[in-house]
């Protein structure tokens, strides 16, 4: 979806505001929101492109006034009642009142802590041969889904070239809409800035993302 | 009036108060539906304060920096070097350490959401994940440099690795001068957390001693 998430090049953000010391949360509920988006992964209930499809659905002006772990906490309710977890009304009321859908792994529990702080692998078997070669060009293809992309709108239209062959993953696209893994090749496809922004760019950038094959064609 | 004074004064505790109000009714809903146990989250909570920050990624960094042998592999297969390193905490897949040179300058972002390799450096800092970094360091990542204090010269490429799947990206800073007598642990000191996101630079032994 075009939604405001996809900041790539956007202009009137104003400067980088490093925070000297920071800490790692600076309220305590933080802490809580991104352990219980961690443990609902964890235990089968939500997948990460669910869920980062979950924040970027939220109004656009929610999405850019709240703050960072208020946005996560937004995102993990409406995807918990979105997937039948949880219900609104105990949303209101603040207790469970019905039990909700059943989870693939069970309760998270102690036991499974450590698991959750080393990240998953997201490879998959190869339904066929990649079709890009290292040092090939490709365009990113012009496309504008309604859901769920990881191809940001900054490179769209835009020829790059393959740098990088990562194997074959889960295909976000399709897991944030459950619609399953659907695996497809990942490459790093790098962009001269001058491509990106225009012969005044900075001749001496080069831009990098991964990009799935479905997001690539020939030139 | 004291109370109500006291009310008006506590305006943004108030707001922090809603907020946990919100967060503590969803732990509940969680719990009380057998999803998740409250000593699973606390211990999840505790191992981002305490166990997983910037120092995993810098001795990942200072090994590199003395042993060409490991740097190699680093640069091959990140996950795997390191994993076989075993002095930091085990790294899942998927990372891809990108080497500094005097020619070339790595950054990172995710211009999407906040991707970051959370086991080398803990969890991203606030301006990391919000809107003027993931906007400007794709288009203008001198000008962000410079909010960071630092310039660097038009004859030295920069390369800006936007995390758009599940690939995460460490930066391997360049080895700062005046540092052939240090140790490993010595090393370790010097890298900060944004020389590895390629926001900053590797100490110098001088600057870490002011």
């Amino acid at each position: 979806m075009n939604g405001v998430h996809d900041m790539g090049g956007m202009d009137g953000f104003g400067k980088v505001e490093p925070q000297p010391n920071e800490p790692v949360f600076h309220e305590k509920w933080e802490g809580r929101v991104l352990a219980m988006t961690r443990a609902m992964s964890a235990n089968g209930g939500l997948n990460i492109d669910m869920q980062r499809f979950s924040r970027e659905s939220l109004p656009a002006k929610i999405y850019l006034t709240s703050s960072y772990y208020k946005n996560w906490l937004l995102g993990l309710q409406q995807l918990l009642v979105d997937r039948a977890f949880v219900s609104a009304d105990e949303v209101e009321a603040g207790h469970a009142l019905r039990p909700g859908n059943p989870l693939k792994h069970g309760t998270f529990t102690l036991q499974d802590v450590n698991r959750v702080m080393t990240r998953g692998n997201f490879d998959r078997q190869a339904p066929a041969p990649a079709v890009f070669k290292l040092g090939e060009r490709v365009r990113a293809k012009n496309i504008h889904p309604q859901t769920h992309t990881r191809l940001p709108r900054y490179v769209r239209g835009r020829v790059g070239v393959v740098e990088l062959i990562h194997g074959c993953q889960v295909f976000p696209d399709t897991s944030a809409n459950g619609q399953g893994e659907n695996p497809q090749w990942l490459y790093t496809v790098s962009f001269g800035s001058c491509e990106l922004w225009g012969p005044d760019a900075d001749p001496t950038v080069k831009v990098l993302i991964d990009a799935f094959e479905p997001y690539l064609e020939r030139t | 009036m004291a109370h109500d004074h006291d009310h008006r004064d506590d305006h943004d505790h108030s707001e922090l108060s809603e907020m946990q109000l919100r967060v503590r009714a969803l732990e509940t809903i969680l719990i009380e539906k057998g999803y998740v146990e409250q000593a699973a989250l606390d211990a999840i909570i505790e191992a981002y304060e305490t166990k997983i920050g910037p120092r995993n990624g810098a001795r990942v960094v200072a090994k590199a920096w003395i042993d060409p042998t490991f740097k190699r592999a680093l640069l091959d297969d990140a996950s795997e070097a390191i994993n076989s390193f075993g002095q930091v905490s085990p790294v899942g897949s998927h990372l891809v350490a990108v080497e500094n040179t005097p020619s070339l300058h790595n950054i990172v972002v995710c211009t999407l959401c906040s991707c970051y390799p959370w086991e080398m450096l803990g969890l991203p800092p606030v301006w990391y994940k919000a809107a003027p970094y993931r906007s400007r360091a794709v288009k203008d990542p001198r000008g962000v440099l410079a909010d960071f204090g630092i310039k660097l010269g038009h004859d030295i490429e920069i390369r800006v690795w936007d995390s758009t799947a599940e690939t995460r990206y460490l930066v391997l800073p360049m080895r700062p001068p005046g540092t052939e007598g240090c140790t490993e642990d010595q090393l370790a000191e010097l890298v900060t957390r944004d020389s590895m996101i390629g926001t900053g630079l590797a100490r110098t032994p001088s600057e870490t001693n002011r």
